[in-house]
């Protein structure tokens, strides 16, 4: 007499230590394998495109910021490439080069917390307040900048809100000599420890050619075996000034695209960020940064998308403008949007505590899903 | 590489009908506008071709153009009749290094686009923003229902320029 | 022994049996517990580059009783759809399965709870209580992640027994004694006598037992780590994935129950290990009390060596819960069956063939 298994339904919902954010998981599962998977976001809706259309341009940045909340540069300067772009404004190279060492820096302590809390939802508890040690620096370093830790209003359309402070370069160069260091010690802790080996790999794979047609970018994309760096391919700002590697996954410890190809994959970009801030520092021109600033934005009637490299993936803007001072449509393509949508396939066959695994890895943050 | 003319030229060739117009006047990119019902065949044309190769849709994003005839209707408040929503498509080829935009139009009364999701999966949560937001429906989409907006939200669609809040969501009041 | 003392000071064997029951409770578990939930807090966080309590008394040592002051205040929620029985009994059984382990573990050369023959297979038993409080606390929760919490509790600690088991096996095959007392005895005079390395046997005997005796050392110490759900085992707690498992609904005391219970169970094993394998309370190198003649001062010195080396091992757990992640449910169980089993196993056939020299 065969044994009658039904299927459950368990809902992660949106209340949950280690579902980034407010995120509800439909889990169909059989047991503790997962059969179905269903997202549903909205919970963080706050509508930003409804208030990027009542705002004049200028007044749209400190809405950007709270989308990645993480990444706020990056947000910040995409709108900011996006809006020079289509006014055909020429920014001062100091401007270019101050832009890039804080996009930099503010990836670097994007995947810090991205491995942080990925390795405190796989039980290691450590890793955790090493990460956060070091991201402490960093926002110091924001903090005596622009005067925010978290959601700065820094980079403006044409320019930017502040020089840099006197001590930045010489706390920059501390903080990069103290860092290089603790990405070897968290590696030893945690990436080469055989347990986390164990929970991480083979498990979520994403084949190269189901990320391409999702549209998957970023470090979700370079884990699954693809040399694609928009800093690279589709070249921005200054980078094309510096010299340094774009790491891809290689099945090190399983399959190409698995969950440690993704993890380790972070933590190759940070070593990559430290060598572009250091380029930067070096070769930093003086200069002012606020002279190319507009008094009044009113580009001319158009549109634009641009896409940068947020540290999650390809940050589109897409503005489209009526010749007036606010934006008649401004439409951001999230990185981690499209990344939920692909999150599905990656969880069918494994089971429940691989889930949290996989959603980790993927390192979403809701702010940007739902805008 | 090939440049939006050289496309513009490629696809006037293989759908007469559908493929209107290329729009290179105003700045910054150019964009050629399709047939809404015809979409999905230029599409899978789009990918498929060898010279052509457009493996990555980058964004999909509804508009409302705002250009009907604005009118009070009985309360005072003001809406918009006819006139067009618009959906642009951004893609790209990831092998070949080339983007092109696109862009179909259909009335605002009765907006109806037919679904790319054959070509490209992650157009499906993309769509089902545009429905949400603007009330397209696209046709033959597999699962088309309401993303960021609650389920059950019945006053309409929020990011059209004539959009109101309503006064009350469940017995919650909305506008405070 | 402290009974016969006790009789012969208070002339009463029923006050004199009072006295000694409750002895290891009130003095020695109790103030342990709070001194262990202090000390997590502070090893982990020293090991995290922080610092840990320091408000409360100097260096934060009031800690514990704060929190314990705390729990006592709270409220004491029910949930509505529970079975109401089962609810308020499991922390009780929970509780009680470890506490009870204390009756049979010798403190000292003059202290024990109760020298029964039983001993060691007493423990095993009694432990065993606590795998019915956590089933009781899952399913009488009404509660999705509690049920399945409670279900990979009891698959883990009754999976992790067996290993157990058969390292105490091998033990008392090789020393041919069930009591705690009488094993601890048996390792007296000097570190080269104790059970890790060789025990009481002489000659080549002794020079082969000792890689068996390390190997399963290592691996009682582990499957008994997996008993008390400690990390790298603690599937049943895992706050990332099921929100605390089986105790998500209690609070109040009750919840404080299942929280003393678990460090009682720590110590309780630590102690089980340091028996069996490290000489209990013998001294490695000799007495203090012996050099100078005094002889009262043996058992408090054999009571610090056995509290010390307990709390050796209790810390050696903490080291190892803020260092490693987390084994999934199948894995843990394939690390159970497929190689713990099999070399427990090998190493009782060994030890038996090896002990007939």
């Amino acid at each position: 007499m065969a044994l009658k298994t039904e299927e459950m339904v368990l809902n992660m919902g949106p209340q949950h230590p280690s579902t980034h954010g407010v995120l509800r998981l439909e889990l169909q599962i059989d047991g503790e394998i997962i059969i179905d998977v269903v997202p549903h976001i909205g919970y963080l809706h706050r509508c930003f495109e409804k208030h990027a259309e009542a705002m004049t341009y200028p007044q749209v940045i400190p809405y950007t910021d709270r989308m990645d909340y993480l990444a706020s540069m990056y947000n910040e300067f995409g709108y900011a490439l996006a809006m020079e772009r289509l006014m055909k404004i020429e920014v001062p190279e100091r401007v270019e080069y101050i832009r890039v060492i804080m996009g930099e820096l503010q990836r670097i302590a994007s995947h810090l917390v991205a491995l942080g809390t990925y390795g405190a939802d796989i039980g290691a508890f450590t890793p955790f307040l090493f990460c956060f040690r070091d991201r402490e620096r960093i926002l110091h370093l924001f903090e005596i900048t622009c005067g925010a830790r978290l959601l700065y209003n820094y980079i403006w359309i044409g320019g930017l809100s502040h020089d840099l402070h006197p001590d930045f370069i010489r706390l920059t160069k501390e903080f990069i000599k103290d860092f290089r260091p603790n990405v070897k010690e968290l590696n030893e802790l945690l990436s080469y420890n055989r347990i986390f080996i164990e929970r991480t790999a083979n498990v979520g794979l994403l084949p190269l050619e189901t990320a391409i047609n999702y549209g998957v970018t970023g470090p979700n994309l370079r884990a699954s075996g693809m040399k694609w760096d928009l800093r690279k391919d589709d070249p921005y700002s200054v980078y094309h000034k510096f010299d340094y590697d774009i790491p891809i996954g290689k099945g090190e410890k399983g399959k190409t695209g698995d969950c440690w190809d993704r993890y380790y994959v972070r933590v190759l970009e940070m070593e990559e960020s430290l060598k572009i801030i250091e380029q930067a520092i070096e070769q930093i021109p003086d200069g002012d940064v606020t002279s190319a600033i507009p008094k009044r934005v009113k580009p001319p009637e158009g549109q634009i998308y641009t896409r940068v490299e947020n540290p999650r993936g390809e940050l589109g803007y897409f503005i489209i403008s009526d010749g007036s001072i606010n934006p008649a449509r401004v439409k951001v393509r999230a990185p981690s949007f499209v990344t939920m949508q692909v999150f599905p396939e990656l969880c069918k066959g494994f089971m429940i505590a691989d889930v949290v695994a996989i959603l980790g890895s993927v390192d979403i943050v809701l702010g940007e899903i739902d805008r | 590489m090939k440049t939006a003319e050289e496309i513009f030229n490629q696809l006037k060739e293989k759908f007469e009908n559908s493929v209107v117009e290329l729009k290179s006047d105003k700045p910054v990119e150019s964009f050629i506008i399709v047939n809404p019902l015809e979409v999905d065949k230029i599409c899978l044309f789009l990918r498929d071709e060898k010279d052509l190769q457009f493996d990555s849709l980058m964004n999909l994003s509804g508009v409302d153009d705002a250009n009907g005839t604005k009118e009070k209707d009985e309360k005072g408040l003001e809406t918009i009749k006819g006139g067009t929503l618009s959906v642009y498509y951004h893609i790209e080829s990831t092998k070949l290094r080339h983007k092109l935009t696109l862009k179909t139009s259909t009335d605002r009364e009765k907006p109806e686009v037919v679904t790319v999701t054959e070509t490209w999966k992650g157009a499906d949560w993309h769509e089902r923003e545009a429905y949400d937001m603007y009330g397209i429906v696209f046709l033959n989409h597999p699962d088309l229902r309401r993303i960021l907006m609650p389920y059950d939200w019945e006053f309409g669609y929020p990011l059209r320029k004539d959009y109101k809040n309503p006064e009350f969501y469940q017995g919650m009041k909305v506008p405070y | 022994m402290m009974y016969d003392w006790l009789y012969s000071l208070t002339g009463s064997e029923i006050l004199a049996m009072f006295i000694v029951s409750l002895l290891p409770l009130f003095v020695f578990i109790l103030p342990f517990a709070l001194f262990a939930v202090l000390m997590e807090r502070k090893v982990s966080a020293h090991m995290q580059d922080r610092l840990g309590p320091m408000r409360t008394g100097y260096h934060g040592i009031l800690q514990t009783i704060a929190d314990i002051f705390k729990l006592l205040q709270k409220e004491d929620l029910v949930p509505t759809a529970t079975d109401k029985m089962l609810f308020n009994l499991a922390p009780l059984l929970a509780f009680i399965g470890s506490y009870a382990a204390f009756a049979v573990i010798p403190f000292s050369g003059f202290f024990i709870g109760t020298k029964i023959d039983l001993g060691i297979i007493f423990i095993v038993g009694v432990t065993g209580l606590v795998v019915a409080g956590i089933l009781m606390a899952g399913w009488a929760s009404n509660n999705k992640y509690s049920l399945l919490g409670a279900m990979r509790a009891a698959a883990q600690i009754i999976s992790y027994e067996i290993p157990t088991l058969l390292i105490i096996l091998t033990i008392i095959m090789l020393t041919g004694t069930l009591s705690l007392y009488d094993l601890s005895e048996m390792q007296t005079a000097y570190f080269w006598n104790w059970l890790i390395l060789g025990g009481p046997a002489v000659g080549l005997q002794k020079i082969l037992l000792i890689p068996f005796m390390i190997l399963g050392c290592l691996i009682i110490y582990t499957s008994t780590l997996a008993e008390v759900n400690r990390t790298p085992f603690d599937i049943p707690e895992a706050e990332s994935e099921l929100v605390s498992g089986y105790h998500t609904e209690y609070s109040g005391m009750k919840f404080a129950m299942f929280f003393l219970a678990e460090y009682a169970n720590m110590f309780a094993v630590s102690a089980v290990v340091a028996v069996l394998f490290f000489g209990g309370y013998q001294s490695p190198f000799g007495y203090l009390g012996n050099l100078l003649g005094w002889k009262w001062l043996i058992p408090i010195e054999q009571f610090s060596w056995f509290t010390s080396k307990g709390l050796f091992f209790v810390f050696v757990q903490m080291w190892l819960r803020w260092t490693l992640p987390r084994f999934r449910v199948d894995q843990l169980m394939a690390f159970c069956w497929k190689y713990l089993i099999p070399f427990s196993f090998v190493i009782l056939l060994l030890v038996g063939l090896i002990s007939l020299m």
